[in-house]
């Protein structure tokens, strides 16, 4: 039953990715696209999750934790940039 | 290894959080204002990886995954407000604003807009 | 002396609980880390944090915190329905402004934080001040009752745990 749960998380993560993907593509407004890789972030950790549950391998944490982490940061510099100009002033 | 009834609340926490992962992204799309389309990720994506999390800290038997959830959650607000700060900055006409109480500025508009 | 020792009690826990999260095994080993970490980085750190928060009734936080995880999980549930049923031109929104009356900055982070978490609305803006929160709410058929919902539901709560 964990199996299908499982493939079942992972599809909908994998066509949210898509979808993510598609919004920067065609995104109205700078700040759309910003969103779309803050969401696909998100996205990206469940996949990195969701695998570590199919392996039951607890070595995916370290790399959900660092992007997480990163993702943070990133989104966080590329809305300073668009407020002020510069990211580190 | 685990028992029926955790296994059937991993299947139904990992349901859940792919359900609402796909939410949050698919609002993303279908909403028509750019401040609208700043609810759906913050709160429906946020929400599906902490359902994944979860699921993931019961199968694995271990704790650490309360972190990335703590991380995510906490984090979530901040990105919300820096997004919104842009879009008050650059796509949101001042007239739209509410003014403030006691006649004060908001913090992310530029001073010239508050002339009226 | 226990003030010497722990300058930042709140700070010292969250970096115990943390490490203790970190290393994933209850170990005696790992206890005795956490410890010297959660001694070691408040005295290092000391000078970005000149003061403390003042915590009232800090039990009220936990009850806070199951109140605001709850509102999480039924905001959601309300965001994902207006997202998947609600016609595009019928979704109300609106700007809100929220009148704030709270003592600390903690308290107001953490009251914007819990907004942006909770159904339906977004915290945008703070006004010169603190004295004013701006409110993006997603679907406000009737704003007078979000902002007083907030402040019922939330600003009373934090007013009571934080001095």
């Amino acid at each position: 039953m964990i199996a299908l749960a499982l493939t079942f998380a992972i599809g909908c993560f994998a066509v949210a990715l898509l979808l993510n993907l598609w919004r920067l593509a065609f995104a109205p407004t700078n700040t759309d696209r910003i969103l779309s890789v803050d969401t696909m972030v998100v996205n990206g950790i469940a996949l990195i999750v969701l695998y570590g549950i199919k392996t039951a391998s607890g070595i995916n944490f370290e790399a959900a934790l660092l992007f997480a982490f990163t993702g943070f940061v990133s989104t966080i510099a590329f809305a300073k940039y668009l407020l002020r100009g510069s990211v580190i002033e | 290894m685990i028992g029926a009834t955790l296994e059937l609340i991993i299947a139904a926490l990992l349901v859940l959080g792919g359900i609402f992962g796909l939410i949050g992204s698919y609002g993303l799309l279908r909403l028509k204002d750019a401040m609208q389309r700043l609810h759906a990720p913050t709160k429906a994506s946020t929400v599906g990886l902490g359902a994944v999390l979860i699921a993931s800290a019961i199968a694995g038997d271990s704790w650490r995954e309360v972190l990335v959830t703590l991380f995510i959650f906490l984090t979530a607000p901040l990105t919300a407000l820096y997004l919104a700060k842009t879009l008050i900055h650059s796509h949101i006409n001042p007239a739209d604003v509410p003014p403030a109480a006691n006649g004060a500025k908001w913090a992310a508009q530029p001073p010239v807009a508050q002339k009226d | 002396m226990i003030r010497k020792i722990f300058p930042h009690p709140y700070l010292s826990l969250t970096l115990g609980i943390l490490w203790m999260l970190l290393v994933n095994k209850l170990a005696v080993g790992s206890f005795v880390m956490a410890t010297i970490l959660a001694i070691a980085i408040p005295h290092i750190s000391a000078a970005y944090w000149p003061e403390r928060p003042r915590l009232v009734r800090p039990m009220a936080l936990l009850g806070y915190i199951g109140l605001v995880l709850h509102d999480v999980v039924v905001s959601s549930i309300t965001v994902a329905k207006i997202i998947l049923f609600m016609p595009p031109a019928q979704i109300k929104s609106a700007f809100i402004t929220v009148p704030i009356d709270l003592p600390s900055p903690e308290a107001i982070t953490l009251l914007a934080g819990t907004i942006t978490m909770t159904p339906g609305t977004l915290t945008v803006d703070i006004a010169e001040g603190g004295r004013s929160l701006l409110i993006h709410s997603l679907h406000a058929p009737d704003p007078v009752s979000i902002r007083d919902d907030i402040k019922s539901r939330y600003e009373a709560r934090l007013k009571r745990i934080f001095a």
